[in-house]
């Protein structure tokens, strides 16, 4: 049988992948920078922090990243809510995105942080910096130079990441190919197309974190060699 | 051991030190005045604990007994107050130069100047310029660290140290990463500082260094200073077996 | 509103059996898959590097959730319907072939170059190079990065549960139907995934740990 594909849909129905394409951006633009602030804070706490706080930081860590983000995110909205916490769907798949992105981060900056040699620290130490100026200025920016790479497939991999929050009724990307799917039962054209998107949207994040990469590491930029 | 009283005139007073790391007694009841504007060169063999003394007398290791003192501060006092007074009176310059590889040479300059003493940054790019210049490296005011030898880096990391303006510098066998063809330009840099009065203890295996600089030698073995005096009295009548043994393996 | 019990936390477990073996069919599946396309990844052959590069980076750069929609609703439109535990299987092995080949393409290209060139020159043939030398050794390095994948794997079945397959994340939202305590339910649901999960990352760090510290003593 020969399957007659039809794209005709799109004519109509172009807006609202636009907008669900759009939505997905917002979500995780949002998630990955709070989320990245999240796991260096964390990072920093688990190499420098005192045992408590490094074993929290551990304890965090290793819970995300052996529990499916699907059923996290379900934590998040559906359990939340029935302990008396109401919170939107949007509210909520952030919610969930930084906590997983934030552990994430925590394990690749932490790689970043400790691969600072000590004798940086030293030297830091005798001109008189205080620990978190050390942190700041000498320490973060070489740290996240050298796990740059890393940081922007874990961001990547966060946006594809996202259509799960379709599961909660966030109006993102995969959430659009599903309603316009039931609607028009092209099924696979319509999932063709989105996938087609998020490449594209794949695509874009990583030029985008290229081009950041080029605007915050001066060092990089003029010399053009690796840290 | 009785100390010495501390006049203005001493800014280094280490007094019966002991260091141990773990079982490993390192450093043995070692004793040393410097007063101001002397160099001190500290010579041994490795392992008889003359870069622990340095690291010790810089605040970076702690000990088990005994007492430090520079500008009549005790090291090793806790408080952040102590601390931040040991940083400001002591510079210290590493074998391994440890510039920031991610700051231009003014940078790395200027961000202990506006982040430590809190200088403006005019004011601080001002003294950047003029350290350099002590240094002879002027033109590297915008390079990075990777862009420069070892030589150019080391006279970096003394500009930088220098432009706190401490009460003494330390260097820890600061050229011995370095080929010999770049001693000479470090050497240099240093004996000029000696000339403009700076206190200075160095480690150093560089004997004609010593021998030409130094004011005083101090010869380290097995955790102790075995011998110490003037210079030239000291290369021309060594007193121990070991002194002479180390002398003569050395030229 | 039916009040939780243990019989539903049973039922949970339970429904643990059919993530392990979604886990197991993915993992198998993308393995036989994904070795064909490591090799393929390290092929003199220019066309065969591209359609593997290919394929890589279009699964790499579609969220696994739309890779499940296009086998089970997009396969079924065209009249191919697959039930979900196949459709499932199917996707997650599509998936796994591509970072499971991305992984041990890197493994193959760890091996040391001199290991190629000593082969070489004692006259094996392109397919026992690979056979007798490079390939024991890519295993060895592969094992801590493939062990550490799985965790990925198991971590993903929960997607089957949007097709209908009752697995641990669907029979959590089964129980959450009748009693109404999500938060419960899937702290527990959660939990029981940590306790297949964590076993594994552990085990792929120890394993990690030991094949540095064998590599050093080379």
């Amino acid at each position: 049988m020969l399957y007659k594909f039809d794209f005709s849909f799109l004519l109509e129905k172009w807006p609202a992948f636009l907008n669900g394409a759009w939505l997905t951006i917002q979500l995780t633009v949002l998630s990955i920078a709070l989320g990245f602030v999240v796991g260096t804070l964390c990072a920093v706490a688990r190499v420098y922090g005192g045992r408590v706080l490094r074993l929290l930081v551990g304890f965090y860590v290793e819970l995300i990243r052996n529990t499916p983000l699907l059923v996290q995110i379900f934590i998040v909205y559906f359990g939340l809510s029935s302990v008396g916490l109401k919170l939107s769907a949007e509210t909520s798949a952030v919610i969930a995105l930084v906590v997983n992105m934030g552990a994430y981060t925590t394990e690749i900056m932490r790689a970043g942080i400790q691969s600072i040699h000590h004798t940086q620290l030293e030297a830091a130490d005798c001109l008189g910096l205080t620990r978190v100026q050390t942190i700041l200025h000498v320490v973060l920016l070489p740290a996240i130079e050298r796990v740059y790479p890393a940081l922007s497939s874990q961001f990547v991999l966060l946006m594809l990441a996202s259509s799960i929050t379709s599961q909660i009724s966030a109006e993102e990307l995969t959430a659009v190919a599903n309603n316009v799917q039931s609607d028009t039962y092209r099924s696979f054209e319509v999932y063709i197309i989105v996938a087609a998107i998020y490449l594209a949207l794949s695509l874009l994040y990583r030029l985008a974190f290229k081009a950041i990469g080029l605007i915050i590491f001066e060092r990089r930029r003029r010399l053009g060699t690796a840290l | 051991m009785q100390a010495a009283p501390t006049t203005s005139a001493t800014v280094v007073q280490v007094t019966g030190v002991v260091k141990e790391f773990g079982t490993l007694r390192v450093l043995d009841g070692v004793s040393l005045d410097v007063a101001r504007g002397q160099t001190v060169a500290i010579v041994g063999r490795s392992g008889s604990g003359k870069s622990t003394l340095l690291r010790c007398i810089a605040g970076l290791e702690t000990i088990q007994a005994g007492k430090i003192e520079i500008c009549g501060h005790e090291v090793g006092r806790p408080g952040k107050a102590a601390r931040a007074q040991l940083r400001h009176d002591v510079g210290m310059v590493f074998q391994g130069y440890n510039l920031f590889p991610h700051l231009t040479v003014e940078r790395n300059i200027t961000l202990a100047l506006t982040l430590v003493k809190k200088q403006p940054k005019d004011e601080a790019r001002k003294k950047a310029a003029e350290v350099l210049r002590l240094v002879g490296l002027t033109d590297k005011i915008s390079s990075y660290p990777e862009q420069l030898s070892g030589g150019q880096q080391q006279r970096v990391a003394i500009a930088r140290s220098l432009a706190l303006s401490p009460q003494v510098m330390l260097f820890d066998e600061v050229t011995s990463a370095l080929d010999p063809e770049l001693t000479a330009e470090v050497l240099a840099v240093m004996e000029d500082l000696a000339t403009r009065g700076m206190t200075m203890i160095t480690v150093t295996h560089e004997m004609g260094f010593a021998r030409k600089v130094a004011n005083q030698v101090v010869f380290m073995h097995r955790g102790k200073i075995w011998e110490s005096g003037p210079t030239s009295e000291l290369f021309a009548r060594p007193q121990t077996a070991e002194f002479k043994q180390f002398i003569s393996s050395e030229l | 509103m039916i009040q939780l019990s243990a019989h539903h936390v049973w039922y949970l477990i339970m429904a643990a059996q059919w993530t392990v073996l979604l886990s197991l069919v993915a993992f198998a599946g993308g393995a036989l898959v994904g070795l064909p396309i490591a090799l393929m990844r390290v092929s003199p052959s220019h066309a065969l590097r591209i359609v593997a590069s290919g394929y890589i980076q279009l699964i790499q750069g579609t969220p696994l959730l739309i890779l499940l929609f296009l086998t089970y609703f997009g396969l079924g439109i065209l009249g191919y319907k697959l039930a979900p535990l196949v459709a499932a299987g199917l996707a997650l092995t599509l998936y796994a072939a591509a970072f499971l080949g991305e992984i041990w393409r890197g493994c193959i290209e760890a091996v040391p170059r001199t290991q190629w060139e000593a082969s070489d020159c004692l006259g094996l043939d392109r397919f026992q190079q690979y056979a007798y030398v490079i390939l024991p050794q890519a295993v060895r390095l592969a094992i801590p990065p493939t062990v550490g994948f799985m965790v990925q794997i198991v971590k993903n079945t929960s997607l089957a549960s949007v097709v209908g397959f009752v697995e641990l994340a669907r029979a959590g939202q089964i129980v959450n139907n009748s009693t109404f305590e999500p938060f419960i339910i899937f702290c527990i649901v959660a939990a029981i995934y940590f306790a297949m999960c964590y076993p594994l990352s552990l085990a792929s760090r120890v394993l990690e740990r030991r094949a540095n510290a064998g590599r050093a003593n080379h």
